[in-house]
């Protein structure tokens, strides 16, 4: 927790309270506990407070039953992660005493569940333990089962005094979460509450209370990746979605199939992830670009009908919610193992672009980009999240739908003629008319996998080949000449520059902030454009003795991670080195450091 | 999407339809279903941008070149998801499926099966020549015990696959079968699924000559076989005759097998659609939107 100077004065007959900038609070348990509720009411608590706030949560890929946890942390400034080591947490069983206690800050406060956690005698000393039986006094005020059900919401109350929120606010967030549900539902849930609110924590000294944050322009919203995700497919104005259920990619098609209906859309559950991908392609053709998605072994399946696309120049949407791989993996785990298979996965030469959102605000932005770029290069745009992002909960400001929000109903304007492939199209660009265009020529185009002559017909002309392999690979360049180059955090020359995608950008930000702090010469940058990549990198590189390409992902046989690997194959850049893990956890920040230290020893030989 | 209606029309005659020259061997039975593709076309007066010709791959899913449409080349196997994503998003359209025994009951099989039960609403014909063509003379899922091809060639040994049962079992609302050798049965069977509303499922013997040459002999009269329709009291929409009727030896009926009234998946999603509608017609789609980023504040 971090302290601010002010401290209020000390009311008689109540604990002191203290103003903190920020707090990270872990909550362990198992799964069936609710205590990703918990952790959800806190984040939305958080934004609707201007406050930032940001989540980790880790879920067991079993059906029901084992460990689970949820991490919020809740700042009056800037968060970028969700916090390397707790300042409370707070441990429903004793496997999660001591499984997390080692995740606690030196004297850290642990709020335990004395009815289920035995603390270590050893460990008193070091730690603030506080217990309460959490368990006993749920049943007490609530009734209920030997399942204890209810008892997130008391905790949620401990939690509320502790850190001095606002409980108005969080019963009127529990109160919509029950909406719609029997009444005495919410009446339980808010008596579960008001018995952890009410509990007294004797042994506690001192309160803690957010400062004031800063007032923002813009009201905030809090939510997961996917969310964000799924309504910024639906703000590109996409109306047709096919998809297999897989985590965690399910999340985006569950809400794409609740919603689309209101637009006058559909969302197609496939008896598999190639019809899923081929039906998402048909759409596409139909005339407007449509969307597919999976995790894991379904990108790979779906590998063969993207490579259909690209040679048939049609757009498509494919969201790749990435996890640990090769083969089943570990699916609720987070990894960034798929760059390798949306670059290049296809037979043959077939370009793409792939796109990977940073941050869970940026899932919805991306969404959009990714739908105009489909369109503009008439090609499949692949979005690579992963399960960090699609998972985590942050606030960000509310985008402005209105401007944001776009009609892309197919243009079936008669045609006097139409080449879908004409070779002499400016950078290769071309776009198909959609079926039910009218051409006077009385020359209809076809959508083929063949190689195909500037009709679509089939060619076996060599310089056919050669010309049309050109036009799709152009197109790309020239997409890589319009894209903004990624911005530098930190100053643009230094000793080190850190680069990252997706869910790691959090960590490298922090971490070059403290690196900075300790005088060290850090910066980063997160590379959304992974395929193509924005020209002119190297006069990024230029700035720096060093480039740390940090993943989540194996360094390979050669020694390199996957986007480590591209940069290398493009820049043939020696200074470019990668720092890559395969824990199946996000970076944290002091491992960030840690790894940079070594690698600089390393090369110093 | 009525930018068309000034269009000044002439009726459509084959060679405003005739595209590509088929590449298809001489005596090739997909010739006839091409030739009454363009009579269906032409007796229905379809509107020809409204022509929507969607095949897989194999020696018969060449068929969208040589038709002038807009059409598809897909890949393998697929080409019924790819035709549902179509039908699904653009109700508009003609929609007609072409392909292969391979393609369809194969590597598509899985496919083949959801659609039947999904019963989207389009034309399938599979030209079932009972031999892999196009890569010269492989066994199918419908080569029969026995056929000597360059995989089995002691004779096949896998029990062929029965497309009508394959798809009465299934779920689909509309099975025939046909023969490319009677055309007015074809032509009948192609009109009488178009008008279906749902999956209408047509099986076409389609002789490969190349490969297996006199395989459907005994279904045409011409050559000494004999041509059996569906008897005149076959209930079409009872189940377990249908079924029983397609198992009878080669060569079999010829007609419509089953034929029920279910609503396509088209028909169920409008319904859904339309209660949602009634909430959001003089909406916005941004103000749909803002009512899910409200409550997430």
């Amino acid at each position: 927790m971090s302290d601010s100077s002010a401290t209020e004065e000390v009311v008689s007959d109540s604990p002191k309270v203290s103003k903190v900038t920020e707090a990270v609070i872990r909550i362990a348990g198992n799964s069936q506990d609710g205590i990703q509720s918990i952790g959800g009411f806190l984040a939305q608590l958080a934004g609707r407070s201007e406050q930032e706030v940001m989540t980790f949560m880790t879920i067991p890929a079993t059906i029901s039953g084992g460990p689970s946890i949820f991490q919020v942390r809740i700042g009056s400034g800037e968060v970028l992660t969700s916090g390397d080591d707790a300042d409370v947490l707070m441990p429903f069983y004793q496997h999660s005493y001591e499984n997390h206690i080692g995740f606690l800050k030196e004297g850290g406060i642990v709020l335990y569940d004395s009815s289920h956690v035995e603390p270590d005698p050893e460990l008193l000393k070091k730690y603030r333990h506080i217990g309460c039986p959490i368990s006993e006094l749920t049943v007490e005020a609530i009734g209920g089962t030997a399942k204890d059900k209810g008892k997130n919401i008391f905790a949620l109350g401990l939690v509320a005094r502790m850190f001095d929120l606002d409980a108005a606010k969080l019963e009127g967030l529990v109160a919509e979460r029950f909406k719609g549900k029997a009444s005495s539902i919410t009446t339980t849930a808010l008596t579960a509450f008001h018995a952890g609110y009410g509990y007294p924590l004797t042994t506690l000294e001192e309160i803690y209370a957010f400062e004031e944050p800063k007032a923002r322009d813009t009201e905030q919203v809090v939510c997961n990746g996917n969310d964000a995700l799924g309504y910024g497919i639906l703000a590109a104005g996409v109306r047709f979605g096919a998809g297999y259920p897989i985590t965690p990619w399910s999340d985006i098609m569950e809400l794409l199939r609740r919603e689309l209906p209101k637009y006058d859309g559909i969302f197609v559950q496939c008896e598999d992830e190639i019809a899923a991908v081929s039906m998402a392609i048909g759409a596409g053709w139909g005339g407007r670009v449509a969307v597919t998605g999976s995790s894991g072994p379904g990108i790979s399946l779906k590998g063969e009908a993207i490579g259909w696309a690209v040679m048939a120049e049609i757009p498509l949407i494919v969201i790749d919610v990435q996890r640990g791989g090769p083969s089943t993996g570990m699916p609720t785990n987070v990894e960034q193992s798929d760059l390798n298979i949306a670059v290049f996965g296809g037979h043959g030469d077939s370009p793409r672009v792939v796109i990977a959102p940073s941050s869970v605000e940026d899932c919805f932005y991306t969404a959009i980009e990714a739908v105009n770029l489909a369109r503009e290069y008439s090609t499949p745009v692949i979005i690579l999240s992963d399960q960090a992002i699609a998972t985590r909960i942050e606030a960000f400001a509310m985008p402005k739908l209105q401007e944001l929000c776009q009609d892309i109903s197919p243009d079936l304007t008669p045609r006097e003629d139409h080449k879908p492939y004409d070779l002499s199209a400016p950078d290769g660009i071309t776009h198909h008319a959609p079926p039910g265009t009218y051409i006077k020529s009385g020359k209809y185009p076809i959508a083929t996998g063949l190689e195909h002559d500037e009709m679509g017909h089939p060619s076996g002309s060599p310089k056919m080949h050669q010309d049309m392999s050109a036009k799709r690979r152009s197109k790309l360049q020239a997409l890589s000449r319009k894209l903004p180059l990624p911005e530098v955090f930190g100053p643009e020359e230094g000793n080190v520059l850190l680069i990252g995608w997706g869910s790691t950008q959090g960590s490298l930000r922090e971490a070059t902030e403290q690196a900075r702090k300790a005088g060290d010469s850090i910066s980063c940058i997160t590379m959304r454009h992974i395929h193509p990549m924005p020209e002119g990198l190297e006069n990024i590189f230029d700035g720096f003795n060093h480039v740390f390409v940090v993943e989540n992902n194996d360094e390979g046989l050669y020694g390199y991670g996957q986007l480590c690997g591209l940069m290398r194959a493009k820049f043939a850049n020696p200074k470019i080195v990668g720092i890559n893990k395969t824990d199946g956890l996000t970076w944290r920040v002091k491992d960030v450091l840690a790894r940079v230290q070594t690698k600089l020893e390393e090369l110093k030989g | 999407m009525s930018a068309t209606a000034e269009i000044t029309r002439e009726p459509l005659k084959k060679k405003d339809l005739a595209a590509d020259h088929p590449t298809w061997c001489p005596g090739c039975g997909d010739f006839s279903v091409l030739a009454l593709y363009f009579k269906l076309i032409q007796n229905r007066g379809i509107h020809q941008e409204k022509i929507a010709t969607v095949a897989g791959i194999g020696c018969s899913s060449r068929f969208p070149y040589f038709v002038q449409s807009h059409g598809v080349h897909f890949i393998h196997g697929r080409a019924l998801p790819f035709a549902t994503g179509v039908a699904m998003s653009r109700p508009d359209l003609d929609l007609f499926v072409f392909g292969g025994d391979g393609d369809a009951f194969s590597i598509g099989g899985n496919h083949f099966t959801h659609c039947s039960r999904k019963n989207i609403n389009l034309t399938y014909v599979v030209m079932d020549n009972s031999v892999y063509g196009l890569t010269k003379k492989q066994t199918s899922p419908t080569s029969p015990i026995g056929f000597k091809s360059k995989t089995d060639m002691w004779g096949a040994v896998d029990q062929p696959i029965n497309p009508i049962k394959q798809a009465i079992f299934a779920g689909a609302t509309f099975v025939a079968r046909t023969t490319h050798t009677n055309p007015k049965h074809l032509l009948s069977m192609m009109e009488a699924a178009m008008d279906h509303n749902g999956f209408g499922f047509i099986e076409c013997l389609s002789e490969c000559t190349e490969f297996y040459n006199g395989a459907f002999d005994a279904s045409n009269p011409r050559k000494g076989g004999e041509f059996l329709e569906v008897p005149e009291d076959h209930d079409p929409t009872n189940e377990t005759e249908a079924y029983d009727l397609a198992g009878q030896p080669f060569p079999g009926h010829f007609g419509i097998f089953y034929q029920v009234d279910r609503p396509s998946k088209q028909d169920r999603e409008k319904t859904i659609n339309a209660k949602f509608l009634e909430k959001t017609r003089d909406l916005e789609p941004h103000q749909i939107l803002q009512q899910n980023f409200d409550k997430m504040k």
